[in-house]
């Protein structure tokens, strides 16, 4: 577990260092398992089961396109791709482990602290890629091997170039509470979407409720997974994003549609995707096969050009052209700060939301 | 009525009729008095299952609970009216007149019966969500203006969207009364020298209005325990109905005790209803087919023929017409809501659902094999139900009525915690199967079919079997030879209806899948939720063909005499 000295260190601290310091602080702390090659065994053993379910919160053509470019590198075998928010992710896996059915193999959460639960709760298996081990900063996998941070992407605001003149637009989260914005703003729902519930967080944290509360005074429309509101946005069914997934956002607008992303004066909301296996999964050779592919550098470098996410990976590079993460003023993340206030973000939410 | 073994031996007088009804009666009292038990338990206990009225406490002193029962009150009763206002004189207008193209009307008011109401809401979302809806976007173009003409994601919006998939209920009631009833007793009354409008009073209106009264009351009941056009229209508007408000007290951590006690007044209502319904209609005999009778006359309409063609076929763009266009161009469209043009039409959304999308397939199968099942099982278990309790075959079968009838009163939703809590533990481990969503699937459907098949088995006089039963028959032999040719239409047009209703089916679902047992309906509610509008323009559309596929099906299978659904069309 011996780390090299990574060129993207500086940007990567950056964005989450507090956050995976304390994800990662759990009492039941051990020692990792040694790092896993992908082996020629290890992929016998996998297409012997055939059969993947993967549990994700991506924007599902993001998923879909990572679950075929994984069929394609592992013929025979295929993959199920589970896509709803995040939180209610947790809750169905809640609700399946209740009941003792054990559906799902491999889990990527948008909400970090989600791992922190089902760590306590003894579900996941360690598993370590070779990849993670040599080319992921500490702040981004458990230390008992548990997890490996998949992506890193922001929450931001946008508009609709066709409604709104880039001089007009929104600079800042402040600039939203404008009452020139009222009736014209989208945004996700905390309790289902986990990458909301992460920025909510963290704007609760910077701004306080007092922004939120100003901000449900503006009648924003509430939609409920954070890749909602940037397609309501190129649709023109209103005019600003207040929050909802960045990466969504640069893809819409590198496909042609009229939208740009607005890094907030205050920090975009910074989201890490943690990726994991569970202990009980039903195909957990081709579980291990599916987190070792996707921490591979190939795997990063495909997924972070073709969904506009970042990676963890030190030797990924930015696609040419984009936003570097670097350049962009971020707010930090707390896994764990997340996992204690979940339960009042959701209930405060709600009262001041009304939905 | 498969159980027949005693066809060829009248003289024994073998009758299986009372084992057969006690067994019937027994599962019904698994299927439905079983989650309810668990819900009732939960809504009267707290975490550690001590009695309390806590909930109830919670639940009417906060105005987050409040809101919602006011606001599902309001949505389900004028839902109520306007399905009574707009289906009552198409069904007449369809079954009694000669209006043309009748067929087609009736076509398309099953086309927006077959249309999950989701999917109507997703459509009406892309032709009238306030900025980019088609609609919206064709006003300001032709008037210049800024405001939107229309909102769907308000509270009218909701109202209106619930409305044009639950009028079919009340048209399907109305026409058959209607249909059925015999000529003869119109032209008695013509002859007698009754005014058109004292035919109407006297005669037709009375014998129609049970029909109508009980069409009324399943409008009310779907339009109040509807869940999947209020999460997707409520949301954003900023406002809760009882079942999106019952559905978020699932999140994590679930809080089932107030979620089963927020059902408890949706219950109250219904049983209420029902008695309602009982006291209008009073004691009064409605049997009216005692062997022959003529077919109706129609009512001679002059120039208001093409008048009255037109007032359907404009209430039909709103169920049919519009929402079918808006999800064809979606599916075809690059943006959703921008109008597909032949140069810019792309395949890629149909690629993308049927080669790309994981879910698709499996989602499929399980939709189209549950579908099958239900409506088999249920219209046999409704066909039962419904026999028993008009011919009061045993002496519960008031009971067997009330719990035929009772699933209507629970939403789907609350259903789908009670059969989640009735079998996540030994000894029926049912979930995580198809199995506990064949059992919710066919509670769900089981009210509206034993309705249906209740209301045909009401129009057959007892007299017919009586007279059967005389000549020696038993009471088997009486319903095979004598009843079930009488009901084959009935029957048919039951098991369409669940299977139908399956195809509509989200609330319970929605708690009660896991990622192998996910059906359409399901995938389509997840889509919604992540914006994917092209991806549910064409799965919708596909499940629109699949279900029209199989209704049509099975209108034609000989065995049920191939032609039976003759008496749906006009003949």
């Amino acid at each position: 577990m011996q780390e090299k000295k990574l060129s993207r260190r500086d940007i990567l601290q950056g964005t989450a260092a507090l956050a995976a310091g304390t994800l990662f602080a759990s009492p039941l702390r051990a020692q990792a398992p040694e790092p896993v090659a992908i082996t020629p065994a290890l992929v016998e053993a996998a297409k012997k089961e055939g059969k993947l379910t993967f549990y994700s919160s991506m924007d599902l053509p993001v998923g879909e396109k990572l679950g075929k470019a994984f069929e394609a590198a592992y013929p025979g075998i295929t993959i199920q791709i589970e896509r709803s928010g995040s939180e209610r992710l947790f809750q169905r896996v809640d609700q399946e482990f209740g009941s003792n059915i054990r559906a799902a193999d491999v889990i990527n959460t948008s909400d970090a602290s989600h791992i922190i639960t089902w760590k306590r709760k003894g579900w996941l298996a360690p598993f370590v890629p070779e990849d993670v081990a040599k080319h992921f900063l500490a702040e981004y996998r458990d230390p008992d091997g548990m997890s490996a941070t998949s992506r890193i992407y922001l929450s931001s605001i946008a508009y609709n170039t066709n409604l709104v003149k880039p001089e007009d637009a929104p600079k800042s989260f402040a600039d939203l509470l404008d009452p020139k914005w009222a009736g014209k703003m989208v945004k996700g729902h905390p309790a289902y979407s986990g990458t909301i519930m992460t920025a909510t967080f963290q704007m609760v944290r910077e701004l306080g409720w007092d922004y939120l509360e100003k901000l449900s005074k503006q009648r924003v429309m509430q939609v409920q997974s954070s890749t909602d509101p940037p397609k309501k946005l190129s649709l023109g069914e209103r005019a600003v994003m207040a929050d909802g997934n960045e990466y969504g956002v640069v893809l819409l607008k590198e496909a042609g549609q009229p939208v740009e992303p607005i890094y907030p004066a205050e920090g975009a909301p910074t989201i890490s995707g943690p990726t994991a296996i569970f202990a009980s999964a039903p195909h957990p050779n081709a579980g291990r096969l599916f987190q070792a592919w996707f921490h591979t550098r190939e795997t990063q470098q495909f997924f972070t050009d073709y969904t506009a996410q970042y990676s963890a990976h030190a030797q990924v590079q930015s696609k040419p052209g984009r936003r570097k993460i670097s350049d962009i003023k971020l707010m930090k993340e707390d896994a764990q700060g997340v996992e204690k206030m979940a339960e009042e973000i959701k209930t405060r939410y709600a009262r001041l939301f009304r939905v | 009525m498969t159980a027949i073994t005693t066809t060829d031996t009248p003289k024994r007088h073998l009758d299986l009729t009372r084992p057969v009804l006690w067994l019937f009666a027994t599962f019904m009292i698994l299927l439905i008095v079983l989650p309810l038990s668990w819900l009732v338990l939960f809504a009267f206990t707290d975490k550690t299952r001590r009695p309390t009225l806590q909930n109830f406490v919670t639940l009417f002193t906060d105005p987050a609970f409040l809101d919602p029962l006011w606001t599902t009150a309001i949505i389900a009763t004028t839902s109520a009216v306007i399905c009574c206002l707009v289906a009552a004189p198409i069904g007449w207008l369809v079954s009694r007149t000669d209006m043309p193209g009748r067929q087609i009307i009736r076509a398309l008011v099953t086309a927006s019966f077959v249309t999950p109401p989701f999917l109507g809401a997703v459509a009406w979302e892309l032709l009238a969500a306030p900025n980019s809806g088609m609609l919206n976007q064709l006003y300001r173009y032709l008037t210049g203006a800024e405001d939107p003409l229309f909102d769907i994601y308000s509270l009218t919006g909701l109202i209106f969207v619930i409305s044009c998939y639950t009028f079919p209920f009340v048209f399907v009631l109305v026409a058959n009364a209607l249909d059925n009833m015999p000529g003869e007793l119109e032209d008695a009354s013509a002859i007698l020298g009754g005014k058109a409008w004292t035919t109407a009073r006297r005669v037709t209106i009375p014998l129609a209005l049970p029909a109508l009264v009980a069409g009324a009351l399943i409008a009310f009941l779907q339009a109040m325990t509807l869940f999947g056009s209020p999460a997707i229209l409520a949301l954003p508007a900023g406002f809760h109905t009882m079942t999106t408000k019952i559905w978020s007290l699932f999140q994590y951590p679930p809080k089932l005790e107030l979620a089963a006690a927020a059902a408890v007044p949706l219950l109250l209502l219904t049983i209420l209803l029902l008695q309602g319904q009982k006291f209008l209609l009073g004691r009064r005999g409605f049997s009216v087919v005692g062997g022959k009778y003529g077919p109706p006359r129609p009512v001679e309409m002059g120039g208001w023929r093409w008048a009255a063609l037109a007032f359907c076929l404009i209430v039909l763009l709103n169920p049919v017409f519009l929402p079918y266009f808006a999800l064809l161009n979606a599916a075809f469209s690059p943006n959703a809501t921008t109008l597909a043009t032949p140069s810019t039409a792309t395949l890629h959304n149909i690629v993308f659902v049927f080669t790309e999308l994981s879910s698709t397939q499996l989602a499929l199968k399980n939709t189209v094999i549950l579908g099958a099942s239900t409506a088999t099982v249920g219209t046999i278990l409704a066909l039962v139900v419904a026999y028993v309790t008009t011919r009061r075959v045993i002496a519960s079968h008031r009971l067997l009525g009330f719990l035929a009838t009772a699933p209507v009163a629970v939403p789907g939703i609350v259903l789908g915690v009670g059969l989640f809590l009735s079998y996540t533990r030994p000894p029926f481990v049912l979930y995580g199967t198809l199995w506990i969503l064949l059992l919710a699937f066919l509670t769900i459907n089981l009210p509206s079919a034993y309705q249906q098949l209740q209301a045909a088995f009401a129009t057959i006089h007892p007299e017919l079997e009586d007279a059967s039963r005389i000549l020696g028959a038993t009471r088997l032999q009486s319903l095979w030879r004598i009843t079930a040719p009488l009901l084959r239409t009935g029957v048919i047009a039951t098991w369409c209806f669940i299977f139908i209703g399956v195809m509509r089916e989200l609330s319970a679902a929605i708690v009660l899948f896991t990622s192998q047992t996910k059906v359409l309906s399901v995938l389509i509610y997840d889509l919604n939720e992540s914006g994917d509008l092209a991806a549910i323009s064409v799965l919708g559309i596909a499940m629109l063909v699949i279900t029209f596929a199989v209704v049509l099906a099975v209108n034609r299978i000989p065995m049920f005499g191939g032609g039976a659904g003759a008496r749906l069309r006009n003949s």
